[in-house]
């Protein structure tokens, strides 16, 4: 056995089956609520705020257990979530140029022209 | 943060302890994020600037069994599910890999490919429904806003997509955890070289992304 697959093996990623499933529950009590978000129709920003927060958690609950992401080193983690924050300007962008749009169309088109 | 500095700046392996299929993958998701963002972020492109209504996905996504009412986005609620559960199996099936315990690895892949493949069957289900019985199209629907079912058959479609390579890729890989392989140094298909049980958390964090992904739609799309 090479040096490599005799760290690799140590490294693996082993962790208590409890904790898989205390998430997966959490996971299901989450969607659970969000689904409940729409069933109930709540509406306007509390709607969507909920809808971001059980988001969030789902997802970094997915990352972090399911992933592994929580025992991986800042190095990795850093990789990953660095440029994935660029696209917090990217949606900046984009919702400026949709105000812009829209502006125009209700201008021209939906106003009947000016 | 010094220990991110000096693994970064180490000379040889930035990412210690990450077997080089692990950091590809991530390297692969990493990218693949970035095209299911840019359908995500065109989609809300489309939908703030169209001075149209956008279809309401609470009626549109309602099932009604036999003759009763219908319930809002029941179907959606079912695959979340699903395709939850089918991430649990295997989350517990890396750890039963890196334990050697060949049986429950493969039964747990097994199933997760089983969840994985109900998922895209109802998927199926919910696109022949909206084609067939609600007339989306592409290019315009009865319900409003022109975009809905670009925007829909794109990223549903490009999800299911994902989840359907995933459904065939755990196959395999449980094939091969049944088989001994990971353990008696048989060279992979891809790779041409022995593979371990590091292949099978490699597969998980890609069923963990489409996993991922789905929240992601089902609050944007869905729910929103």
């Amino acid at each position: 056995m090479n040096m490599a697959s005799a760290e690799a093996h140590v490294e693996g990623q082993q962790h208590p089956i409890g904790i898989y499933f205390k998430v997966w529950i959490l996971l299901f009590v989450l969607s659970t609520f969000s689904y409940l978000v729409d069933f109930y129709h709540v509406e306007g920003y509390l709607r969507w705020s909920l809808i971001l927060i059980f988001m969030l958690l789902k997802a970094g609950f997915i990352m972090a257990i399911f992933m592994h992401l929580a025992w991986e080193r800042l190095a990795l983690v850093f990789a990953l979530g660095i440029p994935v924050t660029f696209l917090l300007v990217f949606i900046f962008l984009m919702t400026h140029e949709s105000d812009y749009t829209l502006g125009l169309r209700e201008l021209f088109f939906i106003g009947g022209g000016a | 943060m010094k220990g991110v500095v000096s693994d970064w700046s180490s000379d040889q392996r930035a990412f210690k302890g990450v077997p080089w299929g692990k950091a590809m993958m991530w390297i692969f998701l990493l990218s693949d994020t970035f095209i299911f963002s840019c359908f995500l972020i065109s989609y809300m492109t489309v939908r703030m600037s169209s001075g149209v209504d956008w279809p309401l996905a609470t009626e549109l996504f309602a099932l009604s069994f036999g003759d009763g009412e219908p319930i809002p986005m029941v179907l959606i609620a079912i695959m979340t599910f699903i395709l939850i559960t089918s991430s649990g199996t295997m989350a517990m099936a890396v750890r039963f890999g890196y334990q050697k315990n060949r049986k429950m690895t493969a039964l747990l892949l097994v199933i997760t490919a089983f969840f994985g493949a109900t998922f895209v069957g109802m998927q199926a289900f919910e696109w022949t429904k909206l084609i067939v019985h609600d007339g989306i199209r592409p290019w315009g629907n009865p319900f409003g806003a022109a975009q809905f079912g670009a925007v829909f058959f794109m990223i549903t479609g490009f999800h299911g997509f994902h989840v359907s390579v995933g459904v065939i890729f755990l196959l395999i890989v449980a094939r091969k955890v049944l088989k001994g392989e990971y353990e008696n140094g048989t060279k992979g298909f891809f790779t041409s070289r022995p593979g371990s049980y590091e292949i099978v958390e490699t597969m998980g964090l890609y069923w963990h992304f489409v996993d991922l992904v789905w929240v992601f739609i089902f609050a944007f799309f869905y729910l929103w």
